[in-house]
């Protein structure tokens, strides 16, 4: 399943709870406020760091770049586009947003 | 593939209209098909002709209706959240005693139905919301 | 999943309500698609996750506020066949409530419950 969140881990606790849910070997798709889980300095990266042991993570580029961050992702976190985004929807069998 | 799209949120106070305009342009360009998208909540405010955004912005309605015109894309707004929210067109308008209409080219007013049929029809239902 | 039939699948939909009642419109607006929803027929679960079960505590009385009380709505699902009615067990715990404290019969889920749940599912709808 791609898991897509698209709230900041500092509004809500939207990533929080996809964490806990999704299953072993699942894509999670930071996109919109949602790139903020993806910030490798902060309270979110170890937890973060310890999720890619679990998931596959990713962030949306065109909105890392929009708020300024897209130098301050975490390691290991792959950064994609919208054709990346409709490609990571294809792969996988459904779409959970989490908002 | 096809796509049905939802869309949960009015254009400019939140990006999920941008996020599903920019995933669901994607998509066609890679060739896939957009069965419909399908606007809830405030996601019904996208289909106003009335909104004049500043120049130096993107047009978020317009921007919908061009879609729909050029790859023939199933645009439709929820009658029930529609009522709701003063979104209508002629026949809403005159079935519900209103002086004016305001619906946006492109899309059209129908029930709650067209977003389950769109799952039942699509490969895949991706949702854009708050 | 769910297996394809000839000439008319039947899909595993799964309603995800994370939200509280009334400071928004989406439970509110979420419940009237289930409703709509069971006439097409399909394999329905709802769940009530984080704030969203508080869509479903006992006593919610909305004159104060002068809004519509849809509470009761949820116990008319029974009726239109949807029966399957999730509720997450940590949230439930840890906003101190319990089975008791709710309007309609639910089966209480652990998260990794839920999270294999949803893997089952073939559509997931999110409000």
């Amino acid at each position: 399943m791609l898991h897509t969140v698209n709230k900041s881990p500092f509004e809500k606790n939207s990533l929080e709870t996809c964490l806990a849910h999704a299953a072993e070997g699942s894509a999670i798709l930071l996109i919109e406020d949602g790139v903020y889980g993806a910030l490798n300095g902060g309270v979110f990266a170890g937890k973060m760091k310890d999720a890619m042991g679990k998931f596959t993570l990713y962030a949306m580029g065109p909105d890392l770049k929009a708020r300024g961050i897209a130098d301050k992702v975490l390691d290991g976190v792959k950064v994609i586009d919208y054709a990346g985004f409709v490609d990571l929807a294809c792969e996988n069998d459904k779409v959970q947003a989490w908002l | 593939m096809k796509f049905t799209i939802q869309v949960n949120e009015g254009p400019y106070t939140h990006q999920a209209s941008d996020s599903a305009y920019q995933f669901t342009k994607a998509a066609l360009e890679k060739g896939h098909e957009i069965f419909r998208v399908f606007f809830y909540h405030d996601g019904v405010n996208n289909a106003t002709r009335l909104t004049t955004p500043p120049q130096d912005d993107r047009n978020v309605v317009n921007r919908w209706s061009e879609l729909a015109e050029k790859h023939n894309v199933d645009l439709v707004v929820c009658v029930a959240a529609a009522q709701r929210r003063g979104i209508a067109d002629a026949d809403e308008a005159k079935r519900n005693g209103k002086d004016a209409d305001n619906i946006a080219p492109g899309f059209r007013i129908s029930g709650l139905g067209q977003l389950i049929e769109g799952g039942i029809q699509s490969d895949r239902l991706v949702v854009f919301g708050d | 999943m769910s297996e394809e039939m000839m000439g008319g699948d039947i899909k595993k939909f799964m309603y995800v309500n994370r939200k509280a009642p009334h400071g928004t419109v989406y439970a509110l607006e979420s419940l009237e698609v289930v409703l709509i929803g069971a006439a097409f027929e399909q394999d329905v679960s709802v769940v009530f996750m984080d704030d969203g079960v508080f869509e479903i505590v006992k006593g919610q009385d909305t004159t104060g506020i002068q809004t519509k009380n849809f509470s009761n709505t949820y116990k008319a699902l029974e009726m239109y066949d949807v029966e399957k009615l999730y509720v997450a067990k940590e949230s439930l715990e840890q906003r101190g409530l319990t089975e008791e404290d709710l309007i309609v019969d639910v089966e209480v889920k652990t998260a990794a419950e839920l999270g294999a749940l949803m893997e089952e599912q073939d559509v997931l709808l999110s409000f």
